[in-house]
């Protein structure tokens, strides 16, 4: 059948996906180096920016107070990170899809009350106080879909309204009082606030992705080569995953040199790992990006499109949830002030500053994590030079301004270079 | 308008029949009560003027709109398609005009949308092995399977949204302009993958402007105009009577064209 092509068949011995003539293949570690200049160039930013931003935030911070960069000051920073970077893997989840979830922050400060009042105030036992706000969280996730689903109602406006309706309810069960303070000596409270990992265990974690990185890559390369397709470089797979686990070493080893790292950042990229897993491995997340890029294509292909925003809304409000019981754990206390302020577009920022766009269809939980340690670096930099919240708010309002930009203008590039 | 066609030891049973079909778009009749049979192991050509409804009767069997009234039938069974799920599980194809890929995603998600391989552990090499299969027997020229649909030429997604509907195994493939954007080769192939999916057995719809084409292939030519049945051809009718069903009258712009080039000869020669 390729009779009207002859270099087709010259090219009979090469890989299955490598006889187009045309294209360049960028094997090596010069070829590696160029696809990614190539990549970066035509707006394809992904990690970059983070990167960038985090290198320059710790070397102003450092400069303006070296306490910044001191081994405990940062293990504080990872305790911070957990709670606001569980919200935002809910948000990634929404954004993938060209939604957006504004009521994450009061959802937390809704769960952080139930913690409370249920726990504190009517002494039921812990777990069923969490179970009940995680629940909670799902059904008012299911509620937004639903609106979204049935009622056409977009979900930026039924999310603004829940914001003011979740705030509602958390002044209304918190009651008169407004707040409630939590047991200090609880499991729960010291999760949030001093359990961090022994040595042992924070080195053998840090080892743990390097290792699947090559195990994986290994089996991989087996099955692409037995099915003749091209395979990765080996000097690539193998120099990533010493990069990645000398670089987790050694921040493992730093943070060591303080009190250690926090059980509950730990948490967070356990999730990370499972979302990312689930957003790249899996149908279900292969249908989020796939509405999220083209949703009547989606539709046409046969994806349940209705039980694709349905899923990611509840997860989002779920995970907003659960960053509420951390959050009320790291302040030992159920309060009105709880969720409110700059949790909510902190949680978005961190997203977008992670690299997913807010027009849907890119992006990967990984951008949670990192965004979320670039925010909470601002913050904690700020607070260090005692500046007070004004200042941090406008701050934090303009690093938000430049990812959007930033992701704005990088989508018009991909535009352009055909990489939508 | 002869219903007989030729010779084929697998054709016979009907796998699609539709009767009476309308469809409104508000005050707009795109389709005003349409009849029209598939057999298997046969080749059906929709033609048309722009907006006599073709896209519109392929939607609806592809599940995406849902007719105002009617009755489909799918091999001998009512069926109600009220979903583009169900039009695929019942081995409904569709390739549609405007494509319909994920410029997000690469060529095998695409290829794959909603039927991964191993839905909760994805089997992406897999998949690539088969994308570069069903590329191939279309003549393909696709560099990287790997890169973003959205740096595809418009011929190449064109052939991968056909490369999509030969991936379930259908039935019945529907293919809306399939060639209007490919070149020389491709168009070949895809007119040869056209004639073996029927010697296969499988029922074809196709709908294309380019009459040479539609010739080459389709055991029967039904035309819509306006959104009514408007005749039914064999494929050795004569372009004359042809474009005269499509736009409604002897007496036409085509005609007119071509008597003002032959200077009053009524060439009609091409057609047999
Ligand atoms: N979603 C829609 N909403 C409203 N009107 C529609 C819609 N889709 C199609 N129509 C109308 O239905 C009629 C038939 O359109 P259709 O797309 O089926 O034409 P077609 O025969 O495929 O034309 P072409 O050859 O240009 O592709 C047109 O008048 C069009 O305006
Ligand atoms: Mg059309």
């Amino acid at each position: 059948m390729n009779r009207n092509m002859p270099k087709d068949v010259a090219n009979k011995d090469q890989a299955l996906d490598r006889r187009d003539e045309r294209i360049r293949h960028d094997d090596g570690l010069p070829g590696a180096l160029r696809s990614f200049v190539n990549r970066v160039r035509s707006g394809d930013l992904g990690m970059l920016p983070v990167a960038v931003g985090l290198i320059v935030i710790s070397i102003v911070f450092s400069i303006l107070n070296p306490v910044f960069l001191a081994p405990n000051n940062l293990v504080n920073l990872l305790f911070d990170c957990a709670t606001v970077g569980i919200l935002s893997l809910g948000i990634v989840c929404v954004l993938l899809l060209g939604e957006i979830d504004l009521s994450v922050g009061s959802m937390s400060g809704l769960s952080s009350a139930i913690i409370g009042v249920l726990w504190v105030n009517s002494g039921l036992p812990v777990v069923i106080a969490i179970f009940a706000a995680l629940v909670t969280g799902a059904l008012i996730g299911a509620l937004y879909a639903l609106m979204y689903n049935r009622l056409g109602m977009p979900s930026f406006v039924a999310t603004l309204a829940g914001l003011l309706a979740l705030l509602g309810l958390q002044l209304y069960i918190l009651g008169p009082t407004g707040s409630i303070n939590l047991p200090y000596a609880s499991p729960l409270v010291r999760f949030g606030q001093i359990l961090v990992m022994p040595d042992w265990i924070s080195h053998g974690l840090a080892l743990m992705p390097g290792l699947v990185m090559v195990m994986v890559g290994f089996a991989v390369r087996k099955r692409r080569r037995s099915a003749n397709l091209s395979t990765q470089p080996l000097t690539i797979l193998l120099g990533k995953a010493a990069a990645l686990t000398v670089s987790l070493e050694f921040a493992v080893y730093y943070l060591n040199l303080g009190r250690g790292v926090p059980w509950m950042f730990g948490l967070l990229v356990a999730l990370v790992i499972v979302l990312n897993y689930a957003l790249t491995k899996t149908q279900w997340g292969r249908s989020i990006f796939a509405v999220g890029g083209n949703r009547e294509a989606a539709r046409r292909s046969g994806i349940n499109v209705r039980r694709i925003y349905l899923s990611a809304f509840m997860l989002c409000s779920t995970l907003a949830a659960l960053g509420g019981i951390l959050s009320a754990s790291r302040l030992a206390s159920s309060s009105q002030q709880a969720g409110t302020g700059d949790v909510n577009l902190n949680a978005i920022a961190a997203a977008v500053i992670g690299g997913t766009s807010l027009f849907g269809g890119r992006g990967s939980a990984y951008s949670a994590l990192l965004g979320i340690i670039v925010i909470q670096a601002i913050s904690n930099g700020l607070t260090l030079l005692n500046l007070n919240s004004s200042l941090r708010y406008m701050i934090t309002g303009a690093v938000l301004a430049i990812a959007v930009i930033v992701d704005s203008l990088a989508r018009r590039s991909r535009l352009s270079h055909g990489r939508a | 308008m002869v219903q007989e066609h030729r010779a084929n030891p697998e054709k016979g049973n009907p796998i699609l029949r539709l009767t009476g079909i309308s469809k409104n778009f508000g005050a707009v009749s795109a389709l005003t009560d349409i009849d029209l049979e598939v057999q298997s192991g046969e080749v059906v050509a929709l033609v048309g003027d722009n907006g006599a409804g073709k896209s519109t009767l392929i939607k609806i069997l592809a599940g995406v709109h849902q007719p105002s009234s009617g009755r489909i039938e799918f091999c001998g069974q009512p069926v109600s398609l009220d979903s583009p799920s169900r039009a695929l599980e019942l081995g409904i194809a569709t390739v549609f005009q405007d494509l319909a890929l994920c410029e997000n995603l690469d060529v095998v998600a695409n290829l794959f949308l909603g039927h991964e391989l191993s839905p909760w552990n994805l089997d992406e090499v897999a998949m690539e092995v088969r994308a570069w299969t069903l590329l191939k027997e279309l003549a393909a020229r696709i560099p990287s399977v790997r890169e973003p649909v959205a740096s595809l030429s418009g011929g190449q997604r064109q052939t991968v949204a056909i490369a999509r509907s030969l991936l379930l195994d259908p039935k019945i493939i529907m293919l809306d302009e399939p060639t209007a954007a490919l070149g020389v080769a491709q168009t070949a192939e895809v007119l040869n993958l056209i004639e073996r999916v029927r010697d296969r057995g499988l029922g074809v719809i196709i709908i294309s402007h380019n009459m040479e084409d539609v010739r080459a292939v389709a055991d029967r030519i039904v035309v819509l105009r306006l959104g009514r049945n408007n005749g039914v051809f064999r494929p050795d009718a004569s372009n004359q009577e042809l474009v005269a069903s499509i736009t409604g009258a002897t007496e036409n712009s085509v005609s007119r064209r071509l008597d003002r080039r032959t200077g009053h000869n009524g060439l009609n020669g091409s057609a047999t």
